[in-house]
C-alpha cells in the first residue's frame, strides 16, 4: 500500500481535497459511471427490451407528482419506460461513445503530431496545414457532415449495426487536430533535447525513439486535453442523437431520449425530456470542473 | 520577507548604486518604493519618505501622482517595457498630458525635445514610429525619455543595462549621467553589474538576503571594503593585468527568502564570524570611515570605544 | 499590403476550389445520382438515356468544370426529396438563419466582450465569481439542452414566448424579415438566446484569460510606473492589446454560429437552411448537402479574410515590414 500513501502525500492530491467542489464534481462522475457499468442489475427493468415493458404504466408522472408510483420514481414514458432507467441506460452510450471517440481522435492526434514534431520538414508543414483548416470548422459540423456522407454513401442494412462506429469515426476525426498540435509542440520540444541526440547516436530506430521517449513525455498535456475533450465529445453526440443522425433508437443516448421526450413538452408530460436533460448537464459539468481543475493544476504558468 | 530593515537615504542628483546578486531584494525595494508591490507583497513596516513627506501608505490617486512626475522608473526589457501598439509620440504625449498641463500641441513639441535630449535622431519623424522599429539602445533611450518626461526628482532604475550589448551599455550610462548632471536628477541604480556601478555611482549600497550589508562612497567601498560580504565580492573581480591560478570567490550560496538563517544572514560562509554572528542581527553601524557603514558585529569593537 | 492581401485572397479561392470538389465527388459518386432521380419503373434504356443527358459519361474534369460553374451561378441541382430547384431554396430559408445569426452574434459579443473585460479586471470581487460560475454552466450546457429549458419556461409554464416558427415575416424582394413585426422580434428572442449562450460564454473566458495575461506585462507596469490613471492602462492600453487575440477567437465563434444555428433551428422549427440541412441529412438529400456545405465553406473562408484584414489594420506590427532604425 506504499503507493497508496505516496499518491496521497502528492500536492496534487492535496489541492484535490481542498476544494469540496471538485470532490463532488468526481464523487458525481464516478456515481455516473458506476451506476451505467452496473445498470442492468441495478434498474427496475430493461427500459429497451418491449417485452420487460408493461404499457398501461405510460406516462406516469414522478414520485412527488399525484399519480406516481415508487417502482419509478422519475416517471415513465409513452412506452411505460422507467426514465430512472432509461437514464443510466442512455449514460452507457453517452459514456461509451465520449469515451472512444476522445481515443480514436487521440490516436491520430497523438501519432499525426509526433510524427510532425519530431521529423519536421514537409510533413510538419502538411499535417499542420490540414489541422489548422479543420481547427476553423466548428467540431460539431465535420462530426454532422462526415455522419451524413457516411449515412448517404453505406447501404440501408450495413448501416444499422455501423451507426455507432460511423459516430465514433465522426466524432473523433473531428477532434484530433487540438491533441495533433499538443502533441507536436511537446514532440519538437523534446527533439531538441539531448538524451534524444544520445540515443540517435547510439543507433535506436527513430520509430522507437518516438514511441519509447518522445511520446511518454508529452501525454501529459494531451491527457489534459483528453478530460476537456470528454465532455465536449459526449455533447457532440448527444446533439446529433437529438438531431436524429446519431446512434440508432434501439441504443439510445441521453440525446436520443431528450428527442424522444421532446414530443411530450406541451401535453405536459415534462419529466420525460427535463430528467434526461438534466442528467446530461450534471454529467457534462462534473466532467468539466474535473477538467478545468487540471488544467490549472498541471499549468507550469500557475504553479 | 524579501526585504528586511532596509534603511538608506538619496541626495539631491546623487547616484546611489544598490548592487547584489539576483534575488537580494534590490528590485524588490525599488517596486515598493513606487508603491508597485504585486499583492500578496506589501511593505509591512517602516517609513518611506521623499521630499520630506512619507509616501508610503498615501492612498492610491496620490501616489500615482507622484508615481511618473516626482519619482520616474526605469525596468530592464525596453522592448517589453514598450506598448508594441501604440507609437512612440502617442505614449510620449499621453504620458506628458497626464502629468502636466500641456495641451497636445504642446506636449507634442516638448516630446521631440525629450527625444533630442535622449539622443535619438530625426525625432519628429521617429514620433510615429512604433517600438518594435527601434533597435534595442534606441528603445532603451525612449524608455528613458518616458521615464523623464515630467522631470522627476529621482529616477528608479532597475538593470537598465542588462538587456542591452557591452557597446550600448556605455552609451545608456553616458546618457543617464549627462541627465542626473543636467537636472539634478538622483538615480537609485540597481543591478548586479560591478562594472556599471562602478561607472555611475557616487555611493554604494551593497544588498545581501533581503538586508542591506555596507553603504558607503563609491571609492571606499570598492577599494576598502568593510563588510565581509563586500571584500568577498571584490576580491572575485578579476583585475587587468593580475596573474591568477584560480579566481576566487565566496564559498557558498546566497539563502534563499524561505531559509535565511538565524542572525547574520552571511555568517555561514562568512570567514571572519564569531559567535555574535550566530545568534543576533547586526545592524548598519559606523566602520570607523566616517561615511561607510556596514552590517558587521566586527565593527562593534570600534562603536564601542566611541 | 497589397501582397498580403492578394496573397490571402488566392489561399482563399483554392480552400473554396478544394470544397468544391469534395462536393462534386459526393455528388456524383455518393448514391446514384440518376437512382435518386427516376422513379422505380424506369427502363435500363431510360437511364442510360438520362445519363447521358446529364453529361455523367463526360471525362472527369469536365463534369468538375460544369459543377463549378453552376455552383457560382447558384444552381445546385434538383433536390431529390423534394424535386424543387435547391436555388430556390436556399433563397427562402437564408434569410432566417442569416437574421438569427446576426442578433446572437451581436449579443454574444456585446455581453461576452465587457463581461470579459470585467472579470479579468475585477479578479476577485463576487459579481466576477458569479459571472464565472455561470459561465462554467453556459460551456457545459448543450445548444439543444438550453433551448428546450428555455422553451420550457417561457413557452410551456410561463406561454409569453413563442416555441417555434418565425412570427410574421414581410416579403422585400427575395428577401423575408422578422425585423419589421413585433410577433417576427418576440419569435427571435428564445432562438437567438439559445444560439449565442455558448459562444458567449466561450468569448467571455477567452477574453478574460487574455486580460489578465496582458496586465502581467512589463508594458503595463511600465505605463503604471509612469504614473497613468487606470482608466487610460485598463482601458486605453490593457483592452487594445486584448482585443488583438479576441478578434480571431470571436471570428470563429462567428463561423460557428452558423453551425449551431443548425440545433437551434431545429430546436425551435426555425425555417433556415439548417434545418433544411438536418432533413437533407436524414434523408440522404445530397444536392441539399452539396449546396449547404459549399454555402457554409464560403461563409467561413469569408470570416477568416475579415480577421486576416483586421489584424492588419489593428497590429501595427504587421504593417510595417521591414524598417529597424538604429
Amino acid at each position: 500500500m506504499g503507493w497508496l500513501k505516496r499518491v496521497m502525500d502528492h500536492d496534487i492530491f492535496y489541492s484535490f481535497t481542498r476544494s469540496w467542489v471538485i470532490m463532488l464534481a468526481a464523487f458525481i462522475t464516478l456515481f455516473i459511471i458506476i451506476t451505467s457499468v452496473f445498470a442492468p442489475w441495478l434498474t427496475v427493468h430493461d427500459p429497451f427490451n418491449p417485452s420487460s415493458l408493461t404499457l398501461t404504466d405510460a406516462f406516469t408522472p414522478p414520485i412527488w407528482v399525484s399519480g406516481g408510483q415508487w417502482t419509478y420514481p422519475l416517471g415513465t414514458d409513452d412506452q411505460g419506460r422507467d426514465i430512472l432507467s432509461t437514464i443510466m441506460f442512455g449514460n452507457r452510450i453517452s459514456l461509451l461513445v465520449g469515451f472512444l471517440s476522445v481515443l480514436l481522435a487521440m490516436l491520430i492526434g497523438v501519432t499525426l503530431g509526433t510524427l510532425s514534431g519530431y521529423i519536421g520538414g514537409w510533413l510538419d508543414s502538411l499535417i499542420m496545414r490540414l489541422a489548422d483548416a479543420q481547427l476553423t470548422v466548428p467540431p460539431i459540423l465535420i462530426a454532422l457532415l462526415i455522419n451524413g456522407v457516411a449515412r448517404a454513401s453505406l447501404m440501408r442494412e450495413l448501416q444499422e449495426s455501423l451507426v455507432i462506429y460511423v459516430l465514433v469515426f465522426s466524432i473523433g476525426i473531428a477532434a484530433w487536430p487540438q491533441y495533433a498540435r499538443v502533441t507536436r509542440s511537446g514532440a519538437m520540444v523534446e527533439r531538441n533535447k539531448e538524451y534524444i541526440a544520445a540515443s540517435r547516436v547510439i543507433g535506436v530506430h527513430p520509430v522507437a525513439i518516438m514511441v519509447r521517449h518522445i511520446i511518454p513525455n508529452v501525454m501529459g498535456p494531451t491527457l489534459v486535453l483528453a478530460t476537456i475533450g470528454i465532455p465536449l465529445a459526449i455533447i457532440i453526440e448527444a446533439t446529433l442523437s437529438f438531431l436524429g443522425v446519431g446512434v440508432p433508437p434501439t441504443t439510445p443516448s441521453l440525446g436520443t431520449l431528450i428527442r424522444i421526450g421532446n414530443e411530450f413538452l406541451f401535453s405536459g408530460e415534462w419529466w420525460i425530456t427535463i430528467f434526461p436533460a438534466l442528467a446530461l448537464v450534471v454529467l457534462v459539468l462534473s466532467v468539466n470542473l474535473i477538467g478545468d481543475w487540471l488544467r490549472d493544476t498541471f499549468n507550469p504558468k500557475l504553479r | 520577507m524579501a526585504v528586511d530593515d532596509i534603511s538608506f537615504s538619496i541626495e539631491e542628483g546623487e547616484v546611489l548604486g544598490v548592487v547584489g546578486e539576483s534575488g537580494a531584494g534590490k528590485s524588490v525595494t525599488g517596486a515598493g518604493i513606487i508603491g508597485l508591490l504585486e499583492p500578496p507583497g506589501r511593505i509591512a513596516k517602516g517609513n518611506i519618505r521623499f521630499e520630506g513627506r512619507q509616501i508610503n501608505g498615501l492612498p492610491q490617486e496620490a501616489m500615482r501622482r507622484i508615481r511618473g512626475a516626482k519619482i520616474g522608473a526605469i525596468f530592464q526589457d525596453p522592448l517589453t517595457s514598450l506598448n508594441p501598439l501604440y507609437s512612440i509620440g502617442q505614449q510620449l504625449i499621453e504620458t506628458l498630458t497626464t502629468h502636466t498641463d500641456l495641451s497636445p500641441a504642446q506636449a507634442r513639441a516638448r516630446a521631440i525635445d525629450l527625444l533630442n535630449e535622449v539622443g535619438i535622431p530625426a525625432a519628429e519623424r521617429r514620433l510615429e514610429s512604433y517600438p518594435h522599429e527601434f533597435s534595442g539602445g534606441m528603445r532603451q533611450r525612449v524608455v528613458i525619455a518616458l521615464a523623464i518626461c515630467a522631470n522627476p526628482r529621482l529616477i528608479i532604475a532597475d538593470e537598465p543595462t542588462t538587456a542591452l550589448d557591452v557597446s550600448i551599455q556605455a552609451q545608456i550610462i553616458a546618457l543617464l549621467r549627462r541627465l542626473c548632471h543636467e537636472h539634478r536628477t538622483a538615480i537609485m541604480l540597481i543591478t548586479h553589474d560591478m562594472g556599471v556601478i562602478a561607472e555611475m555611482s557616487d555611493r554604494v549600497a551593497v544588498m545581501y538576503a533581503g538586508r542591506i550589508a555596507e553603504v558607503g562612497p563609491l571609492r571606499d567601498v570598492v577599494k576598502s571594503p568593510k563588510h565581509p560580504y563586500t571584500v568577498g565580492l571584490m576580491d572575485s573581480i578579476p583585475k587587468v593585468g593580475q596573474e591568477k591560478d584560480q579566481l576566487s570567490h565566496i564559498r557558498g550560496a546566497m539563502p534563499r527568502l524561505q531559509e535565511i538563517p538565524p542572525g547574520c544572514p552571511f555568517h555561514p560562509r562568512c570567514p571572519e564570524a564569531f559567535d555574535r554572528c550566530q545568534g543576533e542581527r547586526p545592524d548598519l553601524m559606523p566602520t570607523g570611515n566616517p561615511d561607510q557603514v556596514a552590517s558587521c558585529w566586527k565593527f562593534a569593537r570600534t562603536d564601542q570605544h566611541g | 499590403m497589397f501582397s498580403y492581401v492578394l496573397k490571402r485572397f488566392l489561399q482563399s479561392i483554392l480552400v473554396m476550389l478544394f470544397v468544391a470538389f469534395v462536393c462534386f465527388v459526393l455528388s456524383n459518386y455518393v448514391g446514384d445520382p440518376v437512382n435518386n432521380m427516376v422513379g422505380q419503373e424506369a427502363t435500363i434504356a431510360d437511364r442510360a438515356a438520362l445519363r447521358q443527358e446529364l453529361g455523367l459519361n463526360d471525362p472527369i474534369v469536365f463534369q468538375f468544370g460544369r459543377f463549378v460553374n453552376r455552383a457560382v451561378k447558384g444552381d445546385f441541382g434538383i433536390s431529390y426529396r423534394q424535386q424543387r430547384p435547391v436555388k430556390v431554396l436556399l433563397q427562402e430559408r437564408l434569410p432566417a438563419t442569416l437574421e438569427l445569426v446576426l442578433i446572437s452574434a451581436i449579443l454574444a459579443l456585446s455581453v461576452g466582450i465587457p463581461c470579459g473585460v470585467y472579470t479579468g479586471l475585477h479578479r476577485d470581487n463576487w459579481v466576477s465569481r458569479v459571472i464565472l460560475s455561470t459561465s462554467l454552466v453556459g460551456v457545459s450546457l448543450p445548444t439543444f439542452v438550453t433551448g428546450i429549458l428555455l422553451i420550457y419556461i417561457f413557452s410551456v409554464t410561463f406561454n409569453v414566448l413563442p416555441s417555434y416558427g418565425r412570427g410574421t415575416v414581410v416579403k422585400a424582394g427575395f428577401w423575408t424579415t422578422g425585423f419589421l413585426t413585433a410577433t417576427g422580434w418576440k419569435a427571435l428572442i428564445l432562438p437567438s438566446v439559445t444560439l449565442c449562450l455558448y459562444q458567449l460564454t466561450l468569448i467571455l473566458r477567452i477574453v478574460r484569460s487574455e486580460m489578465l495575461e496582458v496586465l502581467r506585462t512589463d508594458y503595463i507596469k511600465f505605463a503604471r510606473a509612469r504614473g497613468l490613471t487606470n482608466r487610460a492602462v485598463h482601458f486605453g492600453h490593457a483592452l487594445k492589446n486584448t482585443l488583438i487575440p479576441v478578434i480571431t477567437v470571436t471570428g470563429l465563434q462567428v463561423g460557428s454560429l452558423v453551425a449551431f444555428s443548425i440545433i437551434t433551428e431545429t430546436v425551435f422549427q426555425w425555417p433556415g437552411m439548417g434545418f433544411l440541412f438536418i432533413q437533407a441529412v436524414l434523408f440522404a438529400d445530397i444536392p441539399i448537402m452539396v449546396a449547404y456545405m459549399t454555402l457554409v465553406a464560403l461563409f467561413f473562408v469569408i470570416i477568416n479574410l475579415i480577421v486576416d484584414l483586421l489584424y492588419f489594420v489593428v497590429d501595427p506590427r504587421l504593417r510595417i515590414e521591414r524598417r529597424v532604425a538604429g
